[in-house]
C-alpha cells in the first residue's frame, strides 16, 4: 500500500486539532441553541393556551356566582368535556405520530386508513348479527373491553397485512385504505338500516357521541387504557426514532422491523378504539396535529414530538369547543370545523408536495 | 468470513438469483461487479439480512443471519443500500449518530460521540456536520450515509455502489479511506462497484456476477483480462498496462 500508516488505529484522517475555544462536538435532537429555545417557547405558549381554554370551558358564562355550590356543580359537569377532550387529543396525537413513524409516511394516518370505520363496523356487526342480545353486547363495560380487544386484533391483522410491504407502493396502500374506510362506513350504514329502531337507538348512542355528550361511563376505562398504550409508545420512543428511518435502515440498526411495526399497530389500534368509543370518528384531527408538531418541533426525537402533538391536539380541540360552544352556541360544529381545517391542510400538503 | 450456501431468491416467475455458493474471506475489500440486473444488490441485501433468501443459508462471522437476533447482527455487520430516503429531517451528525444505536440504544455515551466525530472526519464532512441532509449535494449525502455505517463500528461493512454521485476526488478519497479501514482496522468490506478499474485498484478479491450467478472470482490480476471482462460485461473490453497495474478500457 502506498498510504502511510498512522500510529493511532483511529478512523480519522482529516481531524483538525481541537482548538481550545471549541465546544465539545455533541449530537442532539436540536442543532442550534435557538431551536431548543423555540421548542420551549412553543410548549409554554401551548400550555398557556391549554390552561386558558380549560378555564374558559369550565367557568365561562357560568350562571351561578363564582365559588358558590352551584358554580362548582356546573363546572364539574363541564369537567367531563375537558376529560373527553384530553383523551381524544392524547389518542389521536400519539396514534397518528406513531403510525406515521411505523409506516415511514407522513401522509397516511390511522383515521385516513379506516381504523375508526373498522371500529364502527365491529360494533354495528355485533348488533346486526346478534340482534337484541347484540344490543346487550355493545352496552356493558365488559363488552366495551371485549369489543376494543376484537377491534385491536382485527386492525392488527388487517393493517399488518396491508403494511407488510406486499403493496410496497404507497399510492396503492393509500387507495386501499381510503376505499376500506369508505367501504366499511357504507357497510355499517347498510347494517344500521336493517336494525329495529330500538337497537338502532342504542347503537347510535354508543357510536356517534360528540364532545358534549360523550358517554362518560367509559371514561374510567378509556383513561387508564389510553395511558397504558400511550405509555408503551413513550417507552419505545427511542426505537420509534429509528423506525422512522424506514425498514432497511431500521433493520440495519438492529430492530426487528416487522415485530416493531406490529407492536406499534396494536398500540395504535388500542388508542383509536378508545377515542372512537368516546366521540366517534374524526378523520383529520390526527393529521393536523402531527403535521403541526413536525413543523414546530423540527426534530426526529419522539420524546419531543409526542408531547407537542398532544398539546397541539388539546389546544385545537378545546379551543374549537370553547369558541363554538360558549361563544357561538354551536357545539355540534366542533368536529365539522376541525375536519374542515384538517382536511384542507391535508389537501394543501399533498398539493404542495406534489406527491404522496 | 461470509459464507453463502445455495442461496436462491426468485422474483416473480422469471427472475431467479442464484443458487449462489461462495465464501468471502474476512479482512480486506471484496468487490462485486457485473452488469445491471446481475443480482449484485440482491445478494448483498440478503447477506445484510434485509432480504430473506427463498433457499440456502448465509453466515457472517459464524452467525446465521436469519437465526441470530437482529440487534446482535447489527453489532457485527452494517449495510448501506443503493437508495436511501428518510422522512425525518436530519443533520449529518444526527444521521451518523443513529449508527451508534446498536451499541447505545439511543443513549449516546462520550464513547459514541467520539466514534461519531471520527466517522464524520473520516469522510471529510467535519465542516458540514450540522447541515441538514436536504441541504447537501448528492455526493455529500452519500458520504454521510457511509459515515453512518462506519460509526456503527462493525467488523463487516456492506456497501451498495457507494461511489454513486461522487466526483473523481471523492471517489478516490472514499476508496482510499475504505482501504485504510480494511488495513488498519481489520474491517471486512464488501462493496458493489460500477467501475471495474476502481475494483482492480482497491479490491483484494473481485466477484463477477451475471444473470444471477457468480461467474468469476479471484484477485484483480486474474479477473482483469480482456476475455473475462468482455464476457462479464457483454461488451468488448481491452486491458492495457497502466501505471498502477492493468486498466480496463471500454469507451
Ligand atoms: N423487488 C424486486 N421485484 C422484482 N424483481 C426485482 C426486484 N429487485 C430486483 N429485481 C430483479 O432482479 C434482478 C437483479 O436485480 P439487482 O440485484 O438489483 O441487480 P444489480 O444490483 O446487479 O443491478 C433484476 O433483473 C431486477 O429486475
Ligand atoms: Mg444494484
Amino acid at each position: 500500500m502506498a498510504e502511510t500508516r498512522t500510529a493511532a488505529p483511529g478512523l480519522s484522517t482529516t481531524t483538525r486539532p481541537p482548538t481550545p475555544g471549541d465546544a465539545p462536538r455533541r449530537t442532539g435532537p436540536f442543532v442550534r441553541g435557538r431551536d431548543r429555545v423555540r421548542y420551549a417557547v412553543v410548549m409554554v405558549l401551548l400550555t398557556v393556551l391549554a390552561v386558558g381554554f380549560t378555564a374558559g370551558i369550565l367557568a365561562y358564562d357560568n350562571p351561578m356566582p363564582v365559588g358558590s355550590d352551584g358554580f362548582w356543580r356546573i363546572a364539574e359537569l363541564r369537567a367531563t368535556s375537558v376529560a373527553v377532550i384530553l383523551v381524544v387529543a392524547f389518542c389521536h396525537a400519539f396514534a397518528t405520530v406513531s403510525f406515521q413513524t411505523a409506516t415511514s409516511n407522513r401522509i397516511i394516518t390511522p383515521s385516513i386508513m379506516g381504523f375508526e370505520a373498522l371500529y364502527v363496523v365491529v360494533q354495528t356487526g355485533a348488533v346486526f348479527v346478534f340482534g337484541a342480545s347484540g344490543v346487550a353486547m355493545v352496552t356493558g363495560t365488559t363488552q366495551f373491553l371485549l369489543q376494543a380487544a376484537l377491534m385491536v386484533v382485527v386492525a392488527t391483522m388487517l393493517y399488518g397485512w396491508l403494511l407488510s410491504g406486499r403493496f410496497g407502493n404507497i399510492h396503492v396502500m393509500l387507495l386501499v385504505g381510503v376505499i376500506l374506510g369508505g367501504g366499511l362506513g357504507s357497510l355499517s350504514t347498510f347494517m344500521q338500516r336493517l336494525l329495529t329502531p330500538s337497537e338502532f337507538d342504542i347503537l347510535t348512542a354508543r357510536l356517534f357521541g360528540n364532545i358534549g355528550n360523550a358517554d362518560a361511563a367509559y371514561l374510567p376505562y378509556a383513561v387508564p387504557i389510553a395511558l397504558l398504550a400511550g405509555g408503551a409508545l413513550w417507552w419505545r420512543a427511542r426505537r420509534l426514532d429509528v423506525l422512522a428511518l424506514g425498514r432497511d435502515a431500521a433493520t440495519n440498526l438492529g430492530l426487528h422491523h416487522q415485530r416493531e411495526v406490529i407492536v406499534v399497530l396494536v398500540l395504535v389500534s388500542v388508542l383509536m378504539a378508545m377515542t372512537t368509543s368516546l366521540v366517534g370518528p374524526m378523520t383529520f384531527l390526527g393529521f393536523l396535529v402531527a403535521m403541526l408538531a413536525y413543523q414546530l418541533a423540527d426534530t426526529y426525537d419522539h420524546r419531543l414530538l409526542l408531547p407537542m402533538a398532544f398539546l397541539l391536539g388539546y389546544v385545537v380541540l378545546s379551543g374549537a369547543y370553547f369558541v363554538l360552544r360558549h361563544v357561538f352556541y354551536a357545539q355540534g360544529l366542533v368536529t365539522v370545523i376541525i375536519e374542515l381545517v384538517g382536511g384542507l391542510t391535508f389537501l394543501v400538503v399533498i398539493l404542495r408536495k406534489g406527491r404522496l | 468470513m461470509i459464507e453463502l450456501v445455495d442461496v436462491t431468491k426468485t422474483y416473480g416467475t422469471e427472475t431467479t438469483i442464484g443458487p449462489v455458493t461462495t465464501q468471502i474471506p474476512a479482512g480486506g475489500i471484496t468487490a462485486l461487479i457485473g452488469p445491471n440486473g446481475a443480482g449484485k444488490s440482491t445478494v448483498l441485501t440478503m447477506i445484510g439480512r434485509l432480504l430473506r433468501p427463498d433457499q440456502g443459508s448465509i453466515t457472517v462471522g459464524g452467525h446465521d443471519v436469519s437465526a441470530t437476533p437482529s440487534l446482535t447482527i447489527a453489532t457485527i455487520l452494517s449495510i448501506l443500500r443503493q437508495e436511501n430516503h428518510f422522512i425525518t429531517r436530519l443533520t449529518v451528525r444526527q444521521l451518523v449518530g443513529f449508527g451508534r444505536f446498536p451499541h447505545s440504544r439511543g443513549r449516546l455515551t462520550p464513547e459514541c460521540e467520539r466514534h461519531i466525530s471520527e466517522a464524520i472526519d473520516f469522510l471529510d464532512l467535519t465542516a458540514l456536520e450540522h447541515r441538514y441532509l436536504d441541504e447537501l449535494s448528492g455526493g455529500q449525502r452519500q458520504r454521510a450515509y457511509v459515515a453512518m455505517v462506519l460509526a456503527q463500528d462493525t467488523d463487516y461493512v456492506l456497501l451498495d455502489e457507494p461511489l454513486n454521485n461522487l466526483d473523481m476526488q471523492h471517489s478516490v478519497q472514499m476508496m482510499r479511506q475504505l482501504r485504510r479501514a480494511a488495513d488498519e482496522l481489520g474491517r471486512t468490506i464488501v462493496i458493489v462497484l460500477h467501475d471495474i478499474n476502481f475494483a482492480a485498484r482497491y479490491a483484494d478479491l473481485i466477484i463477477a456476477m451475471n444473470e444471477g450467478r457468480i461467474t468469476e472470482m479471484g484477485p484483480p490480476a486474474q479477473i482483469l483480462t480482456e476475455d473475462i471482462l468482455s464476457r462479464v460485461f457483454h461488451t468488448p473490453v481491452r486491458v492495457i498496462e497502466g501505471p498502477d497495474g492493468p486498466l480496463a478500457v471500454y469507451y
